[in-house]
């Protein structure tokens, strides 16, 4: 996240343009009563907001701050910190692939190759078709079954070359 | 092979469904509890078992309950620490999608212990999978009246709450885990007030992490001294979940009750080692001192792996053999650490991203002959000086490595290159769980 983005946060934009789906503010305000406040209702909300919109942009993160009762820039603080909630676009399937000890020692490297070669597209990149993202990430409590990535929610584990090429083929 | 309790289920795709639990006696403990025992008498069982901490720390789980004050008419909180992120482990996981009313037996109990009406499973964002599987395990639960209004006609209320993590180590660390759950960063605060006095909310809250508070119904229906004549001595207790990865034949997950003996774990139960000969094993997730081939003859407890200096943890242990470079494999680590650092004290912040320059200029062949005793100082001024166990954990591995394979650190100096052939092919193993 960049300073645009904190100047973007702070200013006063046309409010309203996005909301959540009725079944999201259904979802909303189910969260809403399970804790003693608004703000501890942040990470769900975001988690939920993440769901609806992809993308955490100023604007959603304004409208979070809405329902939360809270200054935006409060938003945005938590936003920036964790790593689950993306301020840019991603693709539409996003390969997380686990690179800590573990499976560092048992071919985490050999995997990200493999897959850079195979789509074409370095560690951060997207393809040129938005379908998919490519990312390097810290341990997925996933070490025993090494070396594995996450795509999307699915966790897949004992990679081999030939096993990446028929999960990637697979993706539509 | 010794009874298992949390494992002998792992082939039944039934095993995480209400009916397949208390077909085979599941909620009796948590029945027996809230008809028959007070909240004191619970406390005082869980405390004669000798039951500590499996998250990493190995507190006394009864004595941490006990010190939720009884007087209090602040509302209570039981969280259950499901942040599982410490490389190495992944114990917690298996519980959370395998036998997740273990787990919510276990929290049922502990908050009627602390009088709690309240409980939230903070589980790590990445969990996706698990994290349905606890959200339906909470659902049948209710439905059948384990949890809810009035359980089980005892009048005792719990509304139990999973709550997902957003991808950050720190979140782990029990008071990072509590701001986070308050909606805010997961900044670790400074104790005192220990959470048990002053934890969510404002409130008295008691964290502990899923293993612990699945082991508690085994407690209540088996008995405080069965669990604790489980083990190697008093102090040491229970069955034991240990996280086997790295280079094994047979990585995974094992059960063996507390003290298994770690050599005899990889050598055997393993199946040995996949390829090369052994060089280095993290025994406890990778924050705690590592262990050279010849000090794995070890009891794995927690006083035993204290006693040579380096920790039980999380029991994640990560085998290393001959064609792992240590500088690469500390430099994976401290780039870990640097990345999960808070950011809030300066000498983690600082100090684990001077670690990773460090560590790669060595490995470049780029070091310097100072950079040895450089780590050992930064290590030694990270330790004990910062809010929570983040900078020690970055700092025990650093010291670590430096000392027990300080010559592999030279000869990259020496020779202006790293000396050792590394094997960065993908190895296919045969994992265990």
């Amino acid at each position: 996240m960049n300073e645009e983005t904190t100047t973007a946060i702070n200013e006063e934009t046309a409010s309203g343009t996005i909301e959540f789906s009725g079944e999201g503010l259904q979802e909303l305000e189910e969260i809403l009563q399970c804790y003693p406040n608004k703000k501890a209702a942040m990470l769900p909300v975001l988690h939920l907001a993440r769901q609806e919109f992809k993308t955490i942009t100023p604007e959603v993160m304004q409208y979070v701050a809405g329902l939360l009762d809270l200054d935006p820039i409060r938003v945005f603080d938590v936003v920036s910190f964790y790593t689950l909630f993306p301020s840019e676009k991603e693709g539409q399937y996003v390969i997380q692939v686990c690179a800590t000890l573990s499976c560092d020692v048992m071919g985490a490297r050999s995997v990200v190759n493999h897959i850079e070669k195979k789509l074409g597209i370095e560690v951060g990149q997207t393809t040129e078709d938005g379908k998919i993202t490519l990312k390097k990430v810290e341990c997925l409590g996933s070490c025993g079954t090494a070396p594995m990535m996450q795509i999307n929610d699915d966790y897949y584990e004992n990679l081999t070359e030939e096993r990446i090429d028929e999960i990637l083929d697979g993706l539509e | 092979m010794a009874q298992q309790y949390f494992l002998h289920n792992r082939d039944n795709p039934d095993s995480n469904k209400i009916d397949f639990y208390l077909q085979n006696g599941g909620y009796k403990a948590l029945e027996t509890v809230v008809k028959e025992y007070s909240p004191g008498e619970v406390i005082e069982i869980v405390k004669k078992s000798g039951l500590r901490g499996r998250g990493g720390a190995g507190f006394p789980a009864g004595v941490k309950w006990g010190f939720v004050p009884k007087y209090s008419d602040k509302p209570k909180y039981l969280v259950s620490n499901a942040d599982e992120s410490e490389p190495g482990t992944f114990k917690d996981r298996y519980i959370l999608e395998k036998e997740p009313h273990m787990l919510l037996e276990g929290i049922a109990i502990a908050s009627y212990a602390i009088q709690a009406n309240i409980a939230y499973n903070y589980i790590r964002g990445e969990f996706v999978y698990g994290a349905r599987v606890f959200e339906r395990a909470v659902q049948e639960a209710e439905e059948k009246g384990y949890l809810g209004q009035n359980i089980l006609g005892s009048g005792f209320n719990l509304k139990v709450v999973n709550h997902r993590g957003a991808g950050a180590y720190i979140c782990g660390e029990e008071t990072g885990l509590l701001e986070s759950l308050e909606g805010k960063r997961g900044w670790p605060r400074l104790k005192p007030p220990f959470p048990a006095v002053e934890g969510a909310f404002k409130c008295p809250t008691i964290v502990n992490n899923v293993e612990t508070l699945a082991n508690v119904p085994l407690i209540i229906n088996n008995g405080p001294d069965w669990f604790s004549s489980i083990g190697p001595d008093e102090k040491n207790t229970g069955p034991k979940l240990y996280c086997v990865s790295g280079h094994v034949k047979k990585p995974g997950l094992y059960e063996f009750p507390m003290g298994k003996n770690l050599k005899e774990l990889i050598y055997e139960d393993c199946g040995g080692m996949l390829n090369g000969s052994l060089k280095a094993v993290i025994p406890g997730g990778s924050s705690v001192p590592v262990l050279t081939a010849d000090e794995i003859d070890v009891s794995m407890d927690f006083d035993s792996l204290a006693a040579i200096g380096s920790m039980l943890g999380s029991a994640g242990i990560i085998v290393l053999d001959e064609s792992t470079c240590m500088v690469d494999a500390l430099l994976n680590l401290e780039r870990f650490y640097a990345h999960e650092s808070c950011g809030q004290c300066t000498p983690c912040r600082e100090g684990t991203t001077w670690m990773v320059k460090i560590l790669q200029r060595i490995e470049r062949g780029e070091g310097r002959v100072e950079d040895m005793d450089l780590l050992d100082d930064i290590a030694e001024k990270i330790n004990f000086r910062t809010i929570c166990p983040l900078g020690d954990a970055a700092a025990m591995p650093a010291a670590s490595f430096v000392k027990k394979f300080r010559k592999e650190f030279e000869a990259h100096v020496k020779k202006g290159k790293c000396p050792v052939k590394k094997d960065k092919s993908i190895k296919a193993t045969h994992a265990h769980v």
